[in-house]
């Protein structure tokens, strides 16, 4: 059985680790192979990127070398997927090779495009890749006091990313001396300031006891950055004199080359996580069409969910289970108090209000990272 | 997207329904038209409001065995 695992990132990455533990003995007799193809020999920690923007970490601290996370008997190529071959069960390379498998696992993530919004890359600061974190702190030590406004795009990764930066804002320029002369103004594209119904219940009166003015329906449309203002879809301006996105998210591209599916996500079944009318390839983490958050937990319980699956197809000729939906998203409510939401298909999230115990397990889980990619915790 | 888009968004509490269809008509072209499955009847409210407010077409909603499908059409 050739299992090929395209991507190395969290999902792919736990994935791989989890399927070398369950199936070691077929590893060590050759019934089974573990392939993974992955685009950079370095891994990222993404939710560290947060942190890097009020410079709480460096750079450095967010990589490690991907082969230093990898189970022995997992056969590592530094070299990204460029074609598809589905029904011939052949993908090709970068540097043109040709893999073949019995079992594909596309977890190929996903990329900010704030090039989609009009002024929005030139005149926005984001957090979302290491460059754009470095930007987006140097550009607010050099803010002196002004309108912040919050404005987001449509799919994000990480859905929480929208409040907690808001939170953190408001404690960084408190910490600074300088909140009185800064007005946080935060939108969002529903009704309410944020999808899950019970976050937003609980966030809403966070926002007005801070002083954080809030307005909803606002579908991000243009940033003109001459007038400093920003237009929504639903026909209303925002004037900004410091603008922080969260932009919309895409699928990798070269799945929407190889026509995989719309906008680079893959049409995959919600509870067997195979990629609709295929029963040899799956999609994990970012990379799925699935209705739930675009976040690295999504990732690492369907990680489970699929290498629990695919051990047994092997051992014992058929998937034991389903994925159920299961996310867990830790929510930063400052620079030092947190609270957590769990859901599932079936459940919605109670998150309980925010405490430091709490931040401090988050602070303790962006250290313990390395041990989840492994696939140990 | 020539095919009517189908979105099943039920049992979605996160990005939720009505955020689901916006990323979608985002990525549709002009004249494309979707069916939205929820299983919120909330989005029978706030879906129509949200399509009228940007200036798409709101086609109807019918309900079947706990399920809203909600048509729209994307116009500008």
């Amino acid at each position: 059985m050739k299992i090929l695992i395209i991507g190395g990132g969290m999902g792919g990455t736990i994935l791989a680790n989890n399927l070398a533990r369950r199936l070691t003995p077929e590893l060590k007799s050759g019934k089974a192979k573990i392939t993974m193809l992955t685009a950079s020999e370095k891994h990222m920690y993404q939710p560290g990127l947060l942190y890097l923007a009020f410079g709480r970490v460096t750079p450095d601290e967010l990589y490690k070398d991907q082969a230093s996370l990898l189970e022995p008997g997992i056969t590592l190529f530094v070299d990204p997927a460029e074609e598809f071959l589905l029904d011939q069960n052949q993908v090709k390379s970068k540097s043109g090779k040709t893999f073949d498998y019995d079992v594909l696992v596309i977890a190929t993530g996903s990329r900010p495009v704030p090039e989609l919004i009009p002024g929005l890359a030139e005149h926005g600061q984001s957090f979302y890749t290491e460059e754009t974190a470095i930007k987006m702190f140097r550009a607010l030590q050099a803010f002196q006091g002004g309108r912040v406004v919050i404005a987001m795009g449509v799919p994000h990764k990480c859905p929480m990313a929208p409040l907690e930066i808001t939170f953190m804002l408001h404690d960084y320029f408190k910490d600074r001396g300088i909140r009185d002369k800064v007005q946080l103004h935060y939108t969002y594209p529903i009704g309410r300031v944020h999808s899950l119904e019970n976050v937003a219940k609980w966030a809403a009166p966070e926002f007005d006891r801070l002083g954080i003015t809030v307005e909803t329906l606002f579908n991000l449309k243009e940033v003109d950055g001459t007038a400093k203002l920003l237009k929504s879809e639903e026909g209303t301006e925002t004037p900004f004199d410091l603008l922080i996105s969260v932009p919309a998210h895409r699928g990798m591209e070269v799945l929407e080359k190889n026509k995989l599916g719309v906008g680079g996500w893959i049409p995959t079944n919600r509870h067997q996580l195979n990629m609709e009318g295929r029963k040899n390839v799956f999609a994990i983490g970012d990379t799925t069409n699935i209705p739930i958050s675009k976040a690295g937990s999504t990732a690492h319980f369907e990680a489970e969910a699929l290498g629990e699956n695919i051990a047994a197809m092997i051992k014992l000729g058929a998937p034991v289970r389903d994925y159920d939906g299961k996310v867990f998203c830790f929510i930063e409510a400052g620079k030092d108090r947190a609270t957590y939401a769990m859901f599932d298909y079936l459940n919605p999230p109670d998150p309980r209000p925010p405490t430091k115990a709490v931040h401090w397990f988050k602070t303790a889980y962006n250290k313990l990272y390395w041990i989840s990619a492994r696939g140990l915790l | 997207m020539a095919e009517k888009q189908v979105i099943d968004a039920r049992g979605s509490f996160c990005p939720g329904p009505l955020m689901e269809l916006i990323g979608w008509i985002k990525m549709a072209q002009i004249g494309d038209e979707m069916e939205l499955l929820s299983t919120d009847k909330g989005s029978v409210a706030d879906v129509p409001e949200w399509i009228k407010k940007v200036g798409h077409e709101y086609q109807g909603a019918r309900e079947e065995a706990g399920v809203w499908h909600i048509a729209v059409k994307k116009l500008k």
